[in-house]
């Protein structure tokens, strides 16, 4: 195995599109790392891209934010911007891991790593957000829900990687939340999630919604459904009931050893109530 | 041993016993110098990796190990072949290194030791077994099926009438009991009768086991080892390696929690195997996932509970039924399990029957107060249901039936004083138990017991020249016996803590000592540390008596000093310690003291502990946000480290009843064998665990001492589960509570 | 496979070694330079028990490459004490027998330090989701949230 650490972007590409055998993109490696030392994968190459400037920046763009395939989950949550525009997607980032996981663990990695149950994805689908994909090729812009494919599969080609994840500017009035299930408090893979991002108007009538679900099928999902109910109502316990039982019914979960089909239903409705809740109240604290 | 006169009140004011000092092994331990079992190497090392089995249950047809032994950097290659035959310990040798069948996911089946691990890994993958799978078995019930698969041919149980004719997966079973209960039944008004299960926990130590060795061609050797008893891992290791004990010396690191799991061999034997057809040392450090799928968790366990009372809340007769599996060789700890369930209830009409069960599953080793919580979460529970059954506080109930003094335990000895009672009435008086309670919170109430261990110790001491104390014990400290045995030979002699240094010794340097186990070593140990400090301060009288001219008997020993025994014995100023030491050489040399003993007497434990929990009741998600533990100290040595044995036992308890859980396939592979989704409770889980050290001397030790290690974690499975009843109506009856089993309960409540 | 030569600075010390391209800082740390205090626990990120800092980050030294040290500043529990000095937190964990078996406590030290400087006045709560990624199985916690409060306690009054 071959261990490389460029200093561009370009020079990222070629050593990735030059690799016959499995390259693999280093970013926080807190999947990355797991996965070789338990023999799930034995890359012939891997780029650090950590030493790329560019990687590591959250910056200002059209009134969003654009983040960097190497800021890890503590840079994030320290970004005072970022947290004030998108609440939900910096509290999806800081549930991955414990606070040495989050000093490595990058959204964009966590993205990729493609995990069904992996737990900024829901808040990125709900928010819309727009990976940058680069490779050989042509740079493109794909919506992170067409990032995974299936549990630890994505649609990148080979020699791609996603160089940045952007985050779109909001209307006043608007906010989103990520919950997840976990049996103890911290520390645990997501048994449901589910991401919230609305839009209120001033008469707290939602004009805008998003709602995503985590480990409850081979990928995110986006519930169109559960934002209908959502749309067009105030966010009172009618509509969250609603909310719930659009949720619950879109779920398509597995038995395994972290939970049940039954259960997982269940939370789902759960959580999508939880989260619309407060993500609602964020959304009313922003005059 | 009987200390009654010592242990009454008033007998003694203490100096030492009781205060809070800084633990000897503090500094090295905060600074990352303490030497565990995988911080040590070796010149010419070399890595042993393990190929373990990933078929529960398989026969082994053959292995070609050929290209792993031609491989870069291979040195060395064991098998079972490489072991010899007729052991002392059969199914240890058949454990640590399969036989004719693998019978576990994680079963040992080849070694191999390189000059790195990268390499030996590497080397591991070219090891070609043949297996023949079989199926397997790893549900307690289960393997009594009339169809289970059978792991022994050979297993025929003792003490089942009528004897089987054909092998099964029973290896024992017991009774234990006096009175009528079918008589005791018919008198009651009301009786319960329910069945629970268990899930096996795992001891969950951070430090993964590890181990150095070299063994010669000349059949001496030595091993470094994180352990909880050296000695008998020498006796182990001879054992399996034909080896003779006074040529293996083996030497236990720091040692990085064990709670009973590391009170056997795994790779050690391997290793020692390794080294010695290798001619260079070898290091062996298990992973993670190895703890996990190959080490010794606990029992599963499925136990039937009928209990019977009259309508004034007393108990009329006990019954349960306990059916233990312990993993794929005898030894579950269901004889104890059937012992302690009805311990804490004085009943003229019990009996309870156990049946140690074998599974593919890795062989149980003890896991703190092995059998007895899920003995304890049965037996709670139903005594919680049949306390609001007849209108009874759950604490009166229990006190109206507890054991006390005179009392005939379930298990056949009668109780002399024990504290139980005491715990009760404290923690019916404690704040905690008539605090509010908020919104899905529940509080629950249950009591715990262990028999607490002696056994064979072998301690050693010498007065130093400057009148320092070097003190050598023989049982691993694992949680500050150090700190406490210091503070007995401080007591004893005299001296200040800070003057008193204790080292573990090695297997070469003591009279043997059985493991650090039982709760005993604060006791035991404590005991023989005690009696070698007064065999000490004995040589010390003689010395002085002799620079006083006067007889031996004349001298007694007080307050660090030699003094003249009375106006009678002459009138000399008293010498002290240091001057003694100081003059040793020309009063006769060197100063010491020893003491071994088979210890008993160790004193029964009893404990009551309170929760309140509170239940999400739309996720089924039960958070403690409260806990109390009470319980009989006996005497605390260090009030410290037995509140931190009474909080790390419940927080493990709260964990084994909430979520920790060995979870298999239906093909017998363990699904979780990590700290991810193997889920120990983590700091944020948890409240502050109050910890309320109770005093009822315990007779048999000099200051009244009592093991406080494993009662600690016998209480909280039926505690939590009795918390979880009183917030959500629902009587759970599955360890562990985990959020479905939970949830799935509310809704069929509604 | 060939080795990296790598150069970084542990402890202040400035500090060359050749490691393998897939060994982790953990295995340099321990083997190769003889830093055993940091400790494999789980190999996986889910103990703590290996926690140190690169520039200044908490972070799991089995999560991370040895080869991506290059140019770091390192930090591990045997740089944590100044000369004979300990720092506040080493005492107040002897202080208040916060360390049973010893095994997790380098790995707490660490992050209890990197808390502190974030945050010197954390509540009980927040030490304890800050310290969730480090297992303890003897302690129950108790008495270790309870000496990272005192410290804190204790650091804000000797600023004061």
């Amino acid at each position: 195995m071959r261990y490389e650490a460029p200093e561009t972007i370009d020079a990222a590409v070629t050593l990735l599109a030059g690799e016959k055998g499995v390259a693999r993109v280093l970013a926080g490696g807190t999947d990355l790392i797991i996965q070789m030392s338990g023999d799930m994968i034995e890359p012939d190459l891997i780029v650090d891209i950590k030493r790329i400037p560019l990687l590591k920046q959250i910056s200002e763009e059209d009134g969003g934010f654009r983040i960097g395939a190497a800021v890890s989950g503590a840079e994030l949550g320290e970004h005072a911007g970022v947290c004030a525009l998108w609440p939900g997607v910096v509290e999806g980032v800081e549930l991955i891991g414990s606070t040495q996981v989050q000093g490595r663990a990058t959204l964009v990695g966590n993205l990729c790593n493609a995990s069904p149950a992996a737990d900024s994805v829901p808040a990125l689908v709900a928010a819309n957000a727009v990976a940058r994909v680069i490779g050989p090729k042509a740079s493109r812009d794909v919506p992170v829900s067409e990032i995974a494919t299936g549990p630890g599969k994505t649609s990148l080609a080979a020699g791609e990687f996603v160089e940045s994840v952007f985050l779109p500017a909001r209307p006043d009035r608007s906010s989103d939340a990520y919950l997840r299930f976990i049996p103890r408090t911290e520390m645990d893979i997501a048994v449901v999630g589910a991401g919230v991002s609305l839009t209120l108007d001033e008469n707290d009538v939602c004009t805008d919604a998003r709602v995503s679900l985590g480990a409850v099928a081979a990928r995110v999902l986006l519930v169109e459904e559960a934002a209908k109910a959502l749309i067009g109502n105030k966010i009172d316990d009618k509509t969250l009931d609603n909310l719930a039982a659009a949720a619950s019914a879109a779920a398509t979960p597995i038995n395994d050893k972290r939970g049940t089909v039954e259960f997982r239903t269940k939370v789902s409705g759960v959580l999508a109530k939880r989260a619309a809740t407060i993500a609602a109240d964020r959304a009313k604290g922003k005059k | 041993m009987n200390y009654q006169s010592e242990v009454s009140p008033d007998a003694r004011k203490f100096k030492s016993i009781g205060t809070r000092p800084l633990r000897p092994d503090g500094l090295d331990k905060v600074t990352g110098k303490a030497r565990f079992g995988a911080d040590v190497s070796a010149p010419g090392m070399l890595h042993g990796v393990i190929l373990r089995s990933p078929h529960a249950h398989a026969l082994i047809k053959s292995i070609d190990t050929s290209k792993a032994e031609a491989a870069e950097g291979v040195h060395a290659v064991v098998t079972r072949a490489d072991f010899g035959s007729d052991f002392d310990n059969p199914d240890v040798m058949d454990n640590v290194m399969a036989g004719k069948k693998a019978l576990y996911d994680g079963h040992t089946v080849a070694a191999i030791a390189a000059s790195s691990e990268a390499a030996a890994r590497k080397a591991l993958k070219l090891i070609k077994v043949e297996y023949e799978v079989l199926k397997g078995v790893t549900d307690v019930d289960a393997a009594l099926a009339p169809d289970a698969p059978i792991l022994h041919e050979d297993m025929v149980p003792d003490g089942v009438d009528p004897a089987p004719t054909k092998p099964t997966n029973i290896a024992h079973r017991h009774e234990f009991g006096h009175g009528d209960v079918d008589k005791g039944f018919k008198e009651a008004d009301i009786i319960i009768e329910r069945s629970f299960k268990t899930e096996a926990a795992h001891q969950g130590y951070i430090e993964p086991h590890a181990c150095l060795a070299t063994l010669g061609s000349d059949g001496r050797g030595e091993l470094w080892c994180c352990t909880q008893g050296h000695y008998y891992v020498r006796e182990l290791c001879a054992d399996l390696l034909k080896i003779e004990e006074s040529q293996l010396r083996v030497t236990a690191s720091e040692i990085g929690g064990g709670f009973g799991g590391k009170t056997t061999v795994f790779i050690e034997p391997v290793a020692l195997a390794l080294s010695k057809k290798s001619n260079r040392p070898v290091k062996i450090v298990m992973s993670r996932n190895e703890v996990f799928r190959a080490s010794g968790p606990t029992a599963s366990s499925s136990v039937d509970v009928k209990i019977g009372v009259k309508k004034d809340g007393r108990i009329t007769a006990g019954f349960a039924n306990l059916r233990y599996q312990g993993g794929a060789y005898p030894g579950s700890p269901v004889e104890f399990g059937a012992m302690s369930a009805f311990a804490c209830y004085d009943l003229e009409n019990v009996k309870t029957v156990g049946y140690d069960i074998v599974t593919n599953r890795p062989k149980q080793v003890a896991y703190r107060a092995p059998g007895a919580p899920m003995a304890a979460f049965a037996i709670e529970s139903v005594v919680d249901e049949l306390a609001k059954k007849v209108g009874m506080d759950p604490i009166e109930f229990r006190l109206k039936n507890a054991s006390s003094a005179g009392s005939k335990s379930s298990y056949g000895p009668t109780f002399s004083d024990i504290g139980l009672a005491l715990t009760l009435e404290t923690a019916k008086n404690h704040p905690h138990y008539s605090a509010p309670l908020g919104p899905n919170q529940g509080r629950g109430v249950a009591c715990g017991f262990w028999f607490n261990f002696g056994g064979q110790t072998s301690v050693s001491l010498a007065v130093n020249a400057d009148g320092t104390v070097g003190l050598s014990v023989g049982t691993p400290d694992i949680g500050g016996s150090r700190a406490s045995l210091s503070l007995m030979v401080a007591e004893e002699m005299g001296v200040e803590y800070e003057k008193v240094r204790a080292i573990i010794a090695d297997t070469a340097s003591l009279g043997y000592n059985d493991v650090t186990d039982g709760s005993r070593v604060t006791f035991a140990s404590g005991i023989a540390a005690i009696e070698a400090s007064r065999n000490a301060c004995k040589v010390m009288c003689a010395r002085a008596a002799k620079t006083w001219g006067i007889p031996e008997d004349a001298v007694v020993w007080e307050d660090g000093h030699a003094k003249p025994a009375g106006s009678n014995a002459g009138d000399f100023k008293p010498m002290s310690l240091v001057e003694i030491a100081a003059n040793a050489s020309s009063t006769g040399g060197p100063i010491a003291g020893h003491h071994e003993i088979n210890a008993d007497g160790a004193g029964v434990s009893f404990s009551t502990h309170l929760a309140d929990v509170e239940v999400d009741p739309e996720t089924g998600r039960a958070e403690v946000v409260r806990y109390t533990v009470f319980q009989d100290a006996g005497k605390a040595i260090h009030p410290s480290y037995v509140e931190g044995q009474f909080q790390g036992g419940a927080v493990q308890g709260i964990g084994w009843a909430l979520n920790e859980e060995y979870i298999y396939d239906n093909e017998g592979r363990l699904q979780n064998p990590g700290f991810l989704d193997y889920r120990i409770p983590v700091a944020s889980d948890l409240p502050m665990i109050d910890a309320v050290i109770l005093e009822v001397p315990n007779p048999g030790h000099p200051y009244g001492v009592r093991g406080v290690g494993e009662t600690s974690i016998v209480p909280p499975l039926a505690t939590v589960a009795n918390a979880l009843a009183a917030a959500a109506g629902i009587r759970m009856t599955d360890i562990p509570m985990s959020p479905p089993k939970v949830l799935k309960a509310i809704d069929e409540a509604k | 496979m060939s080795q990296i030569h790598v150069s970084t600075t542990v402890n202040g010390d400035a500090v060359e070694f050749l490691c393998e391209p897939d060994e982790t800082l953990l295995t340099v740390l321990r083997d190769r330079l003889g830093l055993t205090g940091s400790k494999e626990g789980c190999g996986s990120g889910d103990c703590g028990a290996c926690s140190i800092t690169i520039d200044g980050r908490l972070v799991c030294s089995c999560l991370a490459l040895g080869a991506e040290a290059q140019g770091c500043e390192i930090a591990t529990i045997e740089g944590m004490a100044e000369g004979e000095n300990l720092h506040p937190l080493q005492s107040k964990f002897l202080e208040h027998a916060a360390l049973q078996c010893g095994i997790c406590t380098p790995g707490f030290l660490v992050a209890a330090k990197a808390l502190l400087e974030k945050n010197p006045d954390p509540s009980e709560t927040e030490i304890r989701y800050w310290l969730a990624g480090n297992l303890c199985r003897c302690t129950g916690y108790d008495k270790i949230i309870r000496a990272v409060m005192d410290t804190a306690e204790e650091m804000k009054a000797a600023k004061s």
